[in-house]
């Protein structure tokens, strides 16, 4: 984590979203998606699925580009990105995906050691230090040199986090990281990103449709419905309000107000 | 009929988008070789490994079973006319120009050229790309730089090895069915590859060969990955890459192979 600066909250917003459209074929996933992160906060977009979450976060690190609207990372303009400003946009990215996406053939130790062997000229030696204490800090180490093949789900998320810890991210996003997890899993790996907020002060959005998760780790919510921000709050608000779409969502669609929309 | 058209459209818009992407792959992967060999040297001795010696027992059997077959075919028309000792120079020729370095190249694009497309079109759907491009590093220089690499040095290798077999398969039907002595049959291999031009100590038979193995082996790897790497929509997705891989692998060794043979024998 040495090799850059600390991110010191403030009031400056480190990613923005404007009036972002996506289509993919005849259907479009966002219709005019606005947020902000600001520095250090958590920030979690909440929804159910096939709303354009992942889509938003696939944005953010460039892996797709908007229709239209607008994508600002640290300032740097990702919509309209050269490859050059992508890469140094996602050298402060750090991206946990779904499936922990962990190269299948690289062990453990080998995968989080990645982003170092790659980008930095650290002797193997340090490397390894490195790896460990990484994986100790997502309680990893003891599978240091098992294959991805053999680790259950939240394992691999947890060595996925380990990896991202690695490449010294300011910004790491989250795309349900607790999906398919039983909830004790569920409740480690949203303390772990809590955790990671905490010590390392990064600012994060986590994309989940998982309640729990979002109220532990989260310190900013927004609810996305029909490919747009409809409602966003700090967590205790959120937690209280009686927005249609919100209520809709955290009643299981089984609520009074049931408009998914949002629609009074 | 429209719809017909925008059907031929998309096909040909696609096919072309295919073809830019599969030579921007070959083009920027190879000028990572010189940059990242060192780096990526383990990928490249696994890749050795993987082209080389894994597919090693199925170009042996192949090879013997070819020069097996050609012996006996051609030894059994040619004895009629008392000729049957040319089947030397025919099996020693036609191995080293033409069906050395196609048949491995053929083996090559069903094992490994297969397994690339499968093994990078896995990586692709389930986000182990994109996870790779986030980290900052290159799919080409990473996955197919060391691929490229090593069909590129092991084609040339299993040709020169389909070729010493291929002959000897021959030499063993011409000695125990064609009743021609071996020695005369190694005579006639050696008196038909030797009149021609030599390169680095090798007939122009051979070398020519050697150089479309290489040529071949550039165009399995480049291909397979570019499959591999453009395969969406999970499962039926990686089975539809390695499906076209193969086909356009075979397709590209046969019409490569001819503008080969043309360039150098015409």
């Amino acid at each position: 984590m040495e090799s850059k600066p600390r991110i010191i909250p403030d009031d400056e917003p480190i990613i923005q979203l404007k009036d972002v459209h996506k289509r993919f074929g005849k259907k479009e996933v966002l219709r005019g998606l606005d947020l902000e992160v600001r520095r250090g906060e958590t920030f979690v977009i909440l929804g159910p699925s096939g709303t354009g979450k992942s889509v938003t976060l696939k944005l953010v690190v460039g892996l797709l580009k908007p229709d239209q609207g607008e994508v600002y990372v640290t300032r740097v303009p990702v919509h309209r990105a050269s490859a050059e400003q992508m890469d140094e946009v996602r050298s402060r990215i750090g991206y946990l995906f779904q499936s922990g996406a962990l190269i299948n053939w690289l062990n453990v130790a080998e995968n989080v050691a990645l982003p170092l062997t790659e980008h930095t000229r650290n002797l193997p030696h340090e490397i390894d230090r490195r790896v460990d204490e990484y994986l100790s800090m997502v309680h990893m180490i003891a599978s240091k040199y098992q294959m991805p093949t053999e680790l259950s789900g939240g394992q691999k998320k947890r060595v996925a986090l380990a990896r991202v810890l690695a490449g010294a991210p300011s910004v790491i996003l989250y795309d349900e990281p607790t999906a398919g997890l039983d909830p004790v899993m569920t409740a480690n790996i949203s303390m772990l990103i809590r955790k990671v907020q905490r010590e390392l002060g990064v600012s994060s959005i986590l994309v989940t449709h998982d309640l729990p998760c979002a109220y532990e780790a989260g310190d900013r919510i927004a609810m996305v419905a029909d490919g747009k921000v409809v409602y966003h709050a700090d967590t205790e608000t959120f937690r209280h309000t009686d927005h249609p779409a919100v209520r809709h969502f955290l009643s299981g669609g089984r609520g009074r107000n049931s408009d998914p929309e949002g629609k009074p | 009929m429209i719809r017909l058209l925008t059907h031929l459209g998309a096909y040909l818009e696609s096919a072309f988008v295919g073809v830019g992407y599969t030579i921007e792959l070959m083009v920027v992967s190879t000028s990572f070789t010189s940059k990242h060999l060192w780096r990526r040297r383990r990928f490249v001795v696994e890749q050795l490994f993987t082209c080389g010696i894994r597919p090693l027992p199925v170009v042996l059997v192949v090879a013997t079973f070819t020069g097996m077959i050609l012996a006996l075919q051609t030894g059994l028309e040619l004895e009629e006319f008392g000729a049957k000792d040319r089947i030397a120079a025919i099996i020693g020729v036609g191995l080293c120009r033409e069906m050395g370095p196609f048949m491995t190249a053929l083996i090559l694009t069903a094992s490994v050229g297969a397994g690339i497309a499968a093994e990078i079109g896995t990586m692709k759907v389930s986000e182990e790309i994109d996870a790779l491009e986030i980290m900052s590093i290159k799919p080409h220089s990473f996955l197919v730089m060391p691929r490229i690499v090593g069909l590129a040095v092991m084609c040339p290798l299993l040709t020169l090895i389909t070729d010493v077999v291929g002959i000897l398969g021959g030499l063993i039907v011409g000695a125990t069915r064609l009743q021609i002595s071996p020695l005369v049959y190694m005579r006639g291999v050696q008196n038909a590859l030797s009149y021609e031009i030599w390169f680095l100590g090798l007939p122009k038979d051979v070398y020519t060969g050697l150089v479309k193995a290489l040529v071949f082996g550039v165009i399995i790897a480049s291909v397979s990955s570019s499959a591999g790497l453009r395969a969406s929509g999970g499962a039926i997705g990686v089975g539809r890459a390695t499906r076209s891989s193969v086909i356009h692998c075979f397709l590209l060794i046969i019409i490569v192979g001819y503008y080969m043979t043309s360039f150098f024998y015409s």
